[in-house]
């Protein structure tokens, strides 16, 4: 008997059979592989988190003796500034909160603390929107709260040679020394349109033709100053 | 093994490399040609995986093709894709994860590419399974390298460099010549596809005549 492809029954069925097949495949690759892609995901946040600090290009069997060098503690603060959880425990505090939801509501808030050649350093991760979708960060500031040590910025759909761009290392090495806010002015860390930078002590050049994205960049940044102020504060009384 | 090679098979393989190009000809495709162009290394990589894609996707419906229902067949070829390329993107992120955060837009972008629906309702659905995967390597192809030639162009003249490596050499720079900013553009890759349609239909229609 040759089937009928065309009634509606065999239609419905097959149908049916198709999407049930595709979801337990796809259900079946994502637990196998979920352990492996999760170590992936955290590896490249700790490269992320190391690069801000100036390690740069860390071989992937690098990354857990790199960190485990320069990372102290993961620090939970709240928007108060107050430590909520020391982190001392290797990477199960701060590290386990996700990026998404680094928010002034929730009220928890990941510093990383490393030593950097004796020094301290705090490291501090942002978040924003770019021109087409997220973009992140890190910003390692000197123990007085105020100097930035070295800059982290990453996107995930920013347009290739343009906004893209806030990955190249030449955009991220410009913070470098640059301050979080200027007390006497009241400027706060940011980033202007390319060639419009007036006060070098805050102002960081933004790329040609990529205004959109560093308008992002700056929110981010803007926000982020905002959220650790009372902690950064309280670092150099 | 002569059979697997036979004059209709190369012409499947071939045929959308240059005389039925899927982008030049067929017109498809246009949309992700355009926006991953920008620089060469997007480029070779989103052309390679949806040469692997339209390849496998080709294969797996026209294994099925005769028990597909005519009525939802759209469906079952774009629910055979979107598998696909969700394993793709999965098993790369476990495997190469450098390599798939690279992807990330363009992993998404290759289920909405028109070349596999197009390939998938015109070829597969009619052809057996080899002859599917050398028409699915070949129009793969066929789209990677006008995407190549597009990035290549846009990058070298846009930021002077290529895959990342300067190219331009810095005496030119300071004897005056500046990156064209207009290259990347998204308006420009446009431009330079319209190029490379005219040169082909030029090239073409003196080869048929």
């Amino acid at each position: 008997m040759k089937l009928n492809t065309n009634s509606n029954i065999y239609t419905v069925v097959y149908a049916a059979v198709v999407v049930v097949v595709v979801a337990f495949l796809l259900a079946f690759v994502s637990t196998a592989l979920k352990s492996k892609s999760d170590a992936n995901v955290e590896n490249d946040t700790k490269k992320q988190i190391l690069a801000s600090l100036g390690q740069r290009n860390v071989a992937d069997a690098d990354v857990e003796a790199t960190w485990d060098k320069y990372i102290v503690a993961d620090l939970v603060v709240d928007t108060a500034g107050n430590i909520v959880n020391e982190g001392k425990e290797k990477d199960q505090a701060g590290f386990r909160i996700n990026r998404r939801d680094i928010k002034p509501e929730n009220n928890a808030l990941p510093v990383f603390v490393a030593t950097v050649e004796g020094q301290t350093k705090y490291v501090l991760p942002l978040t924003g929107k770019g021109l087409w979708g997220p973009v992140w960060g890190y910003l390692a500031v000197d123990a007085d709260g105020q100097t930035v040590f070295g800059a982290f910025f990453n996107h995930e759909s920013e347009t290739a040679g343009l906004g893209a761009e806030i990955k190249a290392d030449y955009f991220q090495e410009q913070f470098k020394g640059k301050k979080l806010e200027d007390a006497a002015t009241g400027d706060v860390l940011t980033v202007v349109k390319n060639g419009k930078v007036e006060k070098p002590q805050t102002q960081a050049d933004g790329i040609s033709g990529a205004t959109l994205t560093g308008n992002g960049v700056a929110a981010m940044l803007a926000d982020g100053v905002n959220m650790y102020r009372p902690y950064l504060q309280k670092l150099n009384p | 093994m002569a059979s697997l090679f036979s004059k209709e098979n190369r012409l499947a393989f071939t045929e959308p490399l240059s005389l039925n190009n899927p982008v030049l000809i067929q017109v498809l495709g246009i949309c992700s040609a355009l926006a991953v162009t920008a620089k060469l290394e997007p480029a070779i990589v989103m052309g390679l995986s949806v040469t692997v894609i339209t390849a496998f996707a080709n294969v797996i419906v026209s294994l099925i093709r005769k028990t597909i229902p005519n009525r939802i067949r759209i469906i079952i070829q774009l629910v055979v894709v979107a598998a696909l390329v969700t394993i793709v993107s999965m098993t790369l992120k476990a495997f190469a994860y450098d390599v798939s955060v690279q992807l990330s837009v363009y992993i998404g972008l290759i289920i909405t590419n028109c070349i596999l629906m197009g390939r998938l309702e015109a070829f597969a659905m009619t052809n057996g399974p080899w002859q599917s995967f050398l028409d699915g390597v070949g129009s793969g192809l066929g789209y990677a390298w006008i995407l190549v030639v597009v990035g290549a162009v846009r990058e070298l003249f846009g930021n002077g460099t290529l895959l990342g490596f300067n190219v331009i050499p810095q005496a030119a720079y300071e004897a005056g010549y500046v990156n064209n900013g207009m290259m990347t553009m998204p308006a420009m890759s446009m431009i330079i596809l319209g190029c490379i349609v005219w040169a082909h239909k030029a090239y073409v229609s003196k080869k048929t005549k």
